[in-house]
């Protein structure tokens, strides 16, 4: 749960979704306090990505309510709306989803320049700043199909941070990586995570979970099981369902 | 494809399994091509040089003894006749311009949000894709009035510009389904990294999408055109002074019925070797392009 004396910046409450007549989502609330860092693990389709698709507004919702900063997510109605709260929360994907016909340096640029519409000069300079961060300052040139998987990752997570995000969604961000590649990659999100960035994860890095997030969440079948800290979850879970999983999984 | 695969086999004959394995990729290639595939290759060649002589040979022996030869005669015509394939280039050449043009508006209203739009552009495109190329030549040719009166000026519409046009309405449609079909190619979430990145639809369009899609339209692209070139000779029906009717004009005037073969065979000659580099210039962009993906 949030804490308790600040506002949280993200915050669900009965968020019902459903494809078809398949419900994804059935009642889902939390909240993410400014510089909390979630995680959200559960087994495959328990409805984790839906619900980080339904925060960035790129899936509508059913019934409910989600609220990030100042945007009331579930009444967007117009795409200039859309396109405001995408400013201020970003995501990374699983599968990089990098530009193939551009650098990489051109794909932490082109939203910046082209949606927020900044001094491109002063982009670049931020962009090969950021490129830098997550070491990749020597690839800049690179066009994605030349860098590894862990490179993309990197510089997928440079783009994102390129458009001044004030939450970061991160979308089982090394599930397609190898495991040495993995490490790359979460260490430049542990060093976000540490400079105060809002981050809600969907993961199946339990290790990582446990060590960085501020609360796990555990989702089965559209609903939040359990929640707490991740010491309490992770070696006292309340719930069988969890003890189940995670039995699985650990 | 694999499930695709297993679904179209299964319960087949096992001795068909190659053929149908074949089939199939070919069918989902040009599916994705959005036009059927030109597949020549030399031994194509070959065998037009063997069908050239052998006609040659045919009107040798038939010919009488005051007949000069029949390479003399065909050396003879080469002028005439390379001025109608220039002619036949030309034409080629506009409508795939018109063409393109066209279908490129006509291409990006498939995907438009607005229903009526996007209907419409289906309509058109499947229209004109299904509709005999040599059917939408005589509706030009008899449709559009053979002048025009614009203030007081009378313009007159020569017929091989009728005849553009008319080839030009295939060659939209087909360049209408080769774009769509290319941008509903390019991987959803690509759309949703853009769209999560606050782009706007048209946006995401032009600077995204589309230029990842000019890689994957060239091939079906140069192929149309291949297709267009060798069209273009039923504009000789309608009477214009191409390739086909000049050869039919010569073979009037030498009145020897067995230079018949000889000559359209040389016809075909020409015709194979401007459509040979195309077509196996698409087959190596498409190996590369694949691989690439």
């Amino acid at each position: 749960m949030p804490e308790a004396n600040s506002e949280p910046i993200v915050a669900l409450r009965d968020v019902h979704q459903s494809f078809g007549d398949v419900e994804v989502l059935k009642g889902v609330s939390f909240g993410v306090a400014k510089g909390g860092v979630v995680c959200i693990i559960g087994p495959s389709g328990s409805g984790k990505s839906t619900l980080l698709r339904c925060i960035n507004g790129l899936v509508p919702i059913k019934s409910g309510s989600i609220r990030v900063a100042d945007f009331e997510v579930h009444n967007l109605r117009t795409d200039q709306e859309k396109i405001a709260l995408r400013k201020e929360v970003s995501m990374v994907f699983q599968q990089y989803n990098l530009f193939p016909h551009k650098t990489a340096l051109e794909n932490v640029m082109m939203a910046p320049i082209y949606v927020l519409k900044e001094d491109p000069k002063e982009v670049r300079e931020r962009a090969i700043a950021l490129l830098t961060k997550v070491g990749l300052a020597a690839k800049q040139d690179t066009y994605p199909g030349e860098l590894s998987g862990g490179q993309q990752q990197r510089v997928a997570i440079a783009r994102s941070l390129a458009m001044r995000p004030e939450v970061m969604l991160f979308d089982e961000v090394t599930a397609a990586l190898d495991p040495e590649t993995v490490k790359e990659v979460l260490n430049t999100i542990r060093e976000l995570a540490r400079e105060g960035m809002t981050c809600i994860l969907v993961t199946h890095e339990m290790r990582f979970a446990r060590e960085l997030a501020d609360e796990v969440l555990f989702t089965d079948g559209g609903t939040i099981v359990e929640s707490g800290r991740p010491a309490e979850l992770f070696d006292h879970p309340r719930k069988d369902r969890t003890r189940a999983f995670l039995s699985q999984i650990l | 494809m694999n499930d695709f695969h297993v679904a179209q086999t299964s319960g087949v004959l096992p001795v068909l399994l190659p053929l149908a394995e074949r089939m199939t990729r070919a069918a989902l290639r040009e599916r994705a091509m959005g036009s059927p595939t030109l597949r020549l290759d030399s031994s194509h060649g070959v065998a037009l040089v063997v069908a050239f002589l052998c006609g040659c040979g045919i009107t040798q022996a038939q010919s009488q003894a005051a007949d000069p030869s029949i390479f003399t005669t065909l050396w003879k015509w080469t002028p005439l006749l390379a001025r109608g394939f220039v002619f036949n280039l030309a034409i080629s050449f506009m409508a795939m311009a018109i063409g393109t043009i066209a279908g490129l508006f006509l291409g990006f209203a498939q995907i438009s949000l607005l229903p009526p739009v996007k209907k419409g552009a289906f309509f058109a495109t499947h229209f004109f894709r299904n509709a005999p190329w040599l059917v939408l030549l005589f509706y030009c040719m008899f449709l559009l009035p053979f002048q025009v009166t614009v203030l007081g000026v009378t313009i007159p519409i020569p017929d091989w510009t009728k005849a553009t046009l008319g080839l030009a309405l295939p060659v939209m449609a087909n360049v209408s389904e080769i774009v769509r079909g290319a941008i509903q190619s390019i991987p959803t979430t690509q759309w949703e990294a853009a769209t999560s990145l606050a782009f706007n639809r048209r946006q995401t369009l032009w600077m995204i999408i589309f230029p990842q899609c000019i890689k994957r339209m060239l091939p079906p692209w140069m192929n149309l055109y291949a297709i267009l070139t060798m069209a273009t000779v039923l504009a000789s029906i309608v009477g214009v002074n191409e390739m086909m009717t000049l050869t039919q004009r010569a073979l009037s005037a030498e009145s020897r019925p067995g230079l018949l073969l000889a000559f359209y065979s040389y016809v075909l000659l020409w015709f194979f070797l401007y459509c040979y580099p195309i077509a196996r210039w698409t087959v190596r962009l498409e190996a590369r392009y694949a691989v690439n993906q």
